[in-house]
């Protein structure tokens, strides 16, 4: 970070406008000695206790008259500091003093709420999974329960008052601070600046090129989008300007002008002092001044200024929501307590929330939610809440944390998080700055849960310091105005991308470089693989991403290495062949990686020929290891990508292996052996080329045992990717064949980052106990990642090491730091913020059940291969006995019979029985080795949302899909079937239905299906005439066949793989993969649903 | 008194055992550093890894010396320290170098905190048996 931020606070006024407003003269212009007083006031220590009513000269307009322009300034009508008051919560209960002037119900807060529901859907791309998308008008508490899920949502509302007192005060408080700026400007002209609340003018005409950049993919949404627009903002403005004016002191404010303008800042801060981590009410006062605010938030707004009142009305009528919000807030005003999450459950008991109504899972059969299961939204105050981050990025186990880990232990409960921070985002705020503000201790990025003490100081949400706001933050690009530095993107957005400038590289950043390595024996011509991956990369060569620096290269292997020289110049490429596999070196070190766009005749010259090359080889050995070590020489001096193209068991030179599968073992053995690698040669290659930057990605086509557990170690440890297609046959396999294209066309051209590291970090008094994915740990909370890409997922367990005692909230900041594939150094940032919660009825009334589900899964992979597989399935058991049990004698006041759970975990035993029939973990059927390392190796890695349909697949009926409740997209309509339970009873002869699986889909054709599906959608006369590989719809112009065809797209579309489609009927051999997906169904070597809902209640009422 | 050849033995051990006093607070030391984030694990473990058998070896060393001049009651405390050790080095991970500690899992928060559980326990150890050696070494130059 630069420096300059931090020096310029104390600022002298001229210079500090030399950094980063300057670019908008206009506005800023003004008056450098006003500046220098601009905060003063609240530092005064004077005044700490004074209950006085603040009055609007606390903030006193002088310092920030740079006014930002009164037109600019009506685009970003946000609140100022709205959220931040609502961090610290349940405190703000100030104690009533005297002085406040009386409950009257002003609105004040109104405007903080109303986040312009339109704006807040722009973010995400697909709205209906967005929770906070859809906010309904600020309104009632009932909104709150809108949200579609409804299990925290619900929890929340039952309280008549979730968690608005604290937004109060900070809504009261938000007002004041702009109306304090603008005062300057003198009343007329605020005014109209205010009328046009709803007018925002898109963003991109309002920025300054120069320090905010639109964003490489997408513009930032206009800014009111960002916040909640407060039209009304203008109340505060109506206030005598004048009186102002002459008070450049402000804070000395004259008592009497403090009875009118309750509002002003010091509200604002009191609402941040509240916030802290129970912060003594003392301190924050001294920074205040005279601001501690003598009314319950509530009240503090109520009286307003008479003259100010008739103004406010009008302008807040035009906006619906607005004028609802008074009421809203009056009725959170009552009870403070009521804020705290946990406070408002107790409180409600009666009503429980819907999240712990009971279930009895052996009585209600039919659990699954007609839909995709979304997951809970965190309890917190909503203005927190629309900002959270998307839990499609982040997610937590558990969105209630529990104040201890005794509590959490009680809970028997995974905590951690799921990420997916390197995800395609439609919408990503990007912004460019030469100072990027992070905590000065613990090096935090400024998010949008921090709190700003004033206009100059925020104090971080992870360690508390208390920061200085450098000068440049001061200026907001996004409304070109200045002094709103808690408008700016970065703290208006969860999840943010900056470039970063050079202070955040060692080196200066690394072209993209692809190295494909491929194997080229006997056996791997004979699967025709080469044909795939020569034609793939011909069509792609031009999107694949870099930018002029991108080099390429090829390595191909079988007992020997060849290298391909592909410099300029030469007429064709040259095949350098190296034998001496003992000790491998590079024949031409500098013209074997390439310019891509200099050589691309070359390289495509090669790319022709290779697979003819080796037609006629006779070459059964594969030297991998050494083709590796190769590889890494080649690329250690710049880092970059190795795609690594293996189809048998290495089996010359270092690193090669023998097969330790013994088939007649799958099945019966009891204990699976072989889980983990029988070499390092593999993990310290990883870790050598992790440290050069390196990152090999493997992809495994092969029909016979190969060692995955060995191999895939190249991958895990220097964060590649790996890809299995067993049984790859060119003739053979064709659906194979079709899955490995679609999936190297997306490898080949999807986003990539370079030279990443990502370091997680939490708020004091969390701690990372163990991280789940492909990276190398580089440190406690680092990760180093050499190469970063779009569908890799993280998941992380968590442990509480303090108390959480004074904390209302807590926060997790993924930081994502990589080389773009165009040579620019990007943070990527998401923050999350959940709620304390001290009860266990709580924290189970957080639970995320998939979340658990996921974590569970990872851990389970990581014991079976320390301990044993049969360690893992008990332990899975377990987890969800334990639970169950915790649930069914510390929550439960009404022991009834049954197995009963909280609706919010009625899946979690369905989970885990899926799970212990998943490839991964299941026994006695006959599965090979290699197929269940890789299933693990995509629980680990894989987002969550992926993992979920390898778990458990959706079911559909499809041969009577209609429109009713279809999707529009596009101009397209999807059908949304309802999700069958995995039951064969489900399946009817008459019909057909699609399982979702992940990355296969299986159309099951019943014997008597509807003879309209199969000549509308299949095109097949009858039954019998169904081909016995069809694996593609044929295109037929027929409602059915579209309709069909349009929600099979649809699945694929939600994902990056291409999952292919088996039209599976009676005969076919791929019957039996679908039907051990029937996981609520007997198998002869796995309990049923039922009785394994039986043998849970046994465990649970022992 | 006499300087047997049991006398011998105990001076070996003192000095040996102060040797592995050094060891274990290394140890300790840079599992902390580890913890504090200011080591990369993969150096540190190429640091501790190549410490790790001579230490097993030291300690086997003057166990053998004690088994030869029959000081049962010295060798009974060693006894299961040795046998953890056996089992220490038979169960760990696929390695292909000497040594114990594997950078890819050192960094999980139960191995580290095993690791430095491991360190204490075993500089506690050593600490006592210097001072019993010690001890032990001046009853036998007296009582013989």
């Amino acid at each position: 970070m630069s420096s300059t931020g931090f020096n310029s606070q104390n600022g002298a006024g001229g210079q500090p406008y030399a950094n980063g407003p300057s670019q908008n003269p206009v506005a800023l212009h003004p008056s450098g000695p006003g500046y220098n007083m601009a905060h003063q006031p609240p530092y005064n220590p004077t005044q700490v206790k004074g209950p006085m009513p603040p009055g609007p000269g606390l903030y006193n307009s002088g310092p920030y008259q740079p006014v930002p322009l009164v037109g600019s300034y009506q685009a970003p009508p946000g609140q100022p500091m709205l959220h931040r008051p609502s961090m610290g919560p349940p405190q703000p209960m100030t104690p009533p003093q005297s002085a406040s002037p009386g409950p009257g119900l002003r609105m004040p807060p109104a405007q903080a709420t109303p986040p312009p529901p339109v704006s807040a859907n722009s973010y995400y791309q697909h709205p209906p999974s967005w929770q906070y998308g859809a906010p309904p008008p600020i309104g009632a508490p009932p909104s709150m329960a809108v949200p579609q899920h409804g299990p925290v949502a619900n929890h929340v509302t039952s309280s008549p008052s979730p968690a608005p007192p604290q937004l109060s005060v900070g809504y009261n408080a938000a007002p004041p601070a702009i109306h304090n700026t603008m005062q300057p400007l003198g009343p007329p002209a605020t005014l109209q600046g205010y009328t046009q609340p709803g007018s925002a003018p898109p963003m991109n005409s309002m920025v300054a090129p120069q320090s905010y950049q639109p964003g490489m993919r997408v513009p930032i949404a206009p800014p009111p989008t960002m916040r909640p627009t407060p039209p009304p903002t203008g109340t505060p403005n109506a206030t005598p300007p004048p009186p102002l004016v002459p008070k450049t002191d402000g804070h000395i404010q004259t008592p009497g002008n403090g009875a009118p303008f309750p509002n002003s800042l010091d509200h604002l801060e009191t609402g941040h002092t509240m916030t802290g981590p129970a912060p003594p009410p003392g301190p924050p006062a001294r920074h205040m001044g005279q601001s501690y605010p003598a009314l319950p938030p509530g009240y503090q707004n109520t009286s307003a200024p008479p003259n100010a009142s008739p103004m406010h009305h009008p302008m807040q009528t035009p906006s619906q929501p607005y004028s609802h919000a008074p009421q809203q807030y009056q009725q959170t005003s009552a009870g403070p307590a009521q804020l705290s999450p946990s406070l408002a459950g107790l409180s409600l008991q009666s009503q429980t929330p819907e999240a712990l109504r009971v279930v009895n899972l052996l009585q209600e059969r039919n659990l699954l939610p007609p839909g995709p299961i979304s997951p809970p939204t965190p309890c917190l105050p909503q203005d927190l809440q629309k900002i959270n981050c998307h839990p499609e990025v982040f997610r937590s186990t558990l969105t209630s944390i529990p104040q201890t880990q005794s509590l959490l232990n009680k809970a028997k409960l995974p905590l951690g998080l799921l990420l997916h921070p390197f995800k395609d985002l439609t919408q990503l705020p990007v912004v460019t700055s030469s100072t990027i503000v992070r905590c000065r201790s613990c090096r935090t990025y400024i998010n949008p849960f921090v709190s700003f003490l004033d206009q100059r100081r925020w104090k971080c949400n992870l360690c508390y310091r208390v920061n200085d706001v450098p000068e440049e933050f001061m200026y907001n690009p996004v409304s070109r105005s200045y002094g709103e530095p808690h408008k700016r993107p970065e703290v208006q957005n969860a999840t943010i991308e900056f470039i970063a400038p050079s202070e955040y590289m060692l080196r200066p950043p690394q072209p993209a470089v692809y190295l494909f390595v491929l194997d080229v024996s006997h056996n791997a011509v004979e699967t025709g693989y080469l044909d795939v991956v020569c034609q793939s990369l011909l069509e792609n060569i031009n999107s694949l991403p870099g930018d002029s620096r991108t080099k390429i290269g090829f390595i191909t292997f079988d007992s020997t290495i060849h290298f391909y020289n592909l410099q300029e110049g030469l007429s064709q490429p040259q095949m350098l062949i190296v034998s001496d596999i003992e000790d491998i070196f590079l024949p031409t070190p500098d013209s074997l990686l390439v310019n891509l766009d200099e050589c691309t005749e070359m390289v495509q010259d090669l790319l022709k020929s290779l697979p003819h090359m080796f037609g006629k080889t006779m070459e059964t050995q594969s030297a991998l290891g050494p083709a590796l070590q190769a590889a890494f020489k080649l690329l250690s001096p710049t880092g970059g990508r190795v795609s690594v193209f293996q189809t048998q068991l290495p089996n010359l030179g270092v690193g090669s292996l023998k097969s330790r599968e013994d088939p007649n073992q799958r099945a019966s053995a009891k204990d699976i052996q072989h889980l983990s690698p029988a070499t390092d040669f593999y993990k310290k290659l990883a870790l050598d080329c992790s440290g050069q930057q390196v990152a090999v990605d493997l992809f495994l086509l092969s029909s016979q045992y190969c060692d995955l557990a060995s191999l895939g170690c190249i991958s895990r440890y220097s964060a590649g990717s790996v890809y299995y297609y067993p049984s790859y046959h060119q003739q053979h396999n064709p659906a194979q064949v079709e899955c490995f294209q679609k999936d190297l066309k997306r490898y080949l051209t999807r986003k990539i980052g370079f030279e990443a590291v990502m370091r997680i970090r939490c708020t004091k008094g969390l701690s990372i106990h163990t991280f789940h994915g492909n990276f190398f740990v580089r440190s406690t909370d680092l990760l180093s990642l050499p190469n970063v890409n779009p569908d890799a997922g993280f998941a992380v367990q968590m442990s509480i090491e303090e108390n959480l005692v004074d904390m209302q909230v807590v926060s997790f900041q993924a930081a994502l730091l990589y080389t773009s594939s165009k040579g620019e150094r990007r943070i990527r940032v998401h923050t999350l913020c959940l709620p304390v919660v001290n009860s266990l009825s709580d924290i189970f009334a957080g639970a995320d059940v998939q979340a658990i589900t996921g974590l569970l899964a990872s851990m389970a992979v990581d014991r079976s291969v320390t301990a044993s597989l049969s360690d893992a399935r008990d332990a899975m058991t377990n987890a969800s006995i334990d639970s169950l049990t915790s649930y069914r004698t510390s929550v439960l006041t009404i022991q009834q019979p049954g197995l009963l759970a909280p609706a919010c975990l009625r899946l979690f035993p369905l989970y885990i029985l899926a799970l212990l029939k998943q490839k991964a973990f299941r026994t006695g059927t006959s599965t090979k080795l290699d197929d269940r390392v890789f299933a693990m190796c995509q629980l680990k890695y894989q987002p969550l949302a992926y993992v979920m349909l390898m778990i458990h697949p959706a079911l559909y009926r499809v041969d009577d899909l209609t429109d009713e409740g279809a999707l529009n997209i596009s101009e397209r309509t999807i059908p949304q079937p309802r999700v069958q339970q995995l039951s064969v009873e489900k399946l009817s002869r008459e019909g057909a239905f699609l399982m979702d699986a992940g990355s296969v889909i299986y159309l099951w054709i019943g014997r008597n299906c509807n003879p309209n599906f199969l000549t509308q959608v299949l095109g097949v006369p009858s039954y019998p005439a169904v081909p016995q590989n069809m694996t593609m719809l044929p295109e037929l112009d027929t409602a059915e066949s579209q309709r069909t065809r349009a929600f099979i797209g649809w699945l694929r579309e939600q994902r990056p793989f291409f999952p292919i489609l088996h039209v599976v009927r009676d005969e076919s051999p791929l019957k039996a993969s679908f039907m051990q997906n029937m996981i609520e169904d007997r198998t002869e070597s796995a309990l049923s649903y039922y009785e394994f809902l039986l043998h849970i209640q046994q465990q649970v009422s022992k | 008194m006499a300087f047997t050849f049991a006398a011998f033995c105990y001076m070996l051990a003192l000095l040996l055992t102060a040797a592995l006093i050094f060891f274990a607070i290394w140890h300790i030391i840079a599992f902390d550093e580890l913890k504090t984030d200011y080591k990369n694990p993969i150096d540190q473990c190429n640091t501790l890894n190549p410490l790790v058998l001579p230490e097993y070896l030291i300690h086997v060393f003057f166990c053998v010396m004690f088994l030869c001049v029959a000081e049962w009651l010295t060798l009974g405390p060693n006894m299961p320290l040795l046998a953890y050790h056996v089992w220490r080095y038979m169960s760990r991970p696929v390695m292909s170098g000497p040594g114990l500690y594997d950078p890819t899992t050192i960094m999980n928060a139960d191995i580290l905190a095993y690791c430095q559980k491991e360190g204490w326990c075993k500089l506690a150890f050593y600490l006592l048996s210097f001072f019993y050696y010690l001890y032990g070494m001046i009853y036998v130059l007296v009582s013989s």
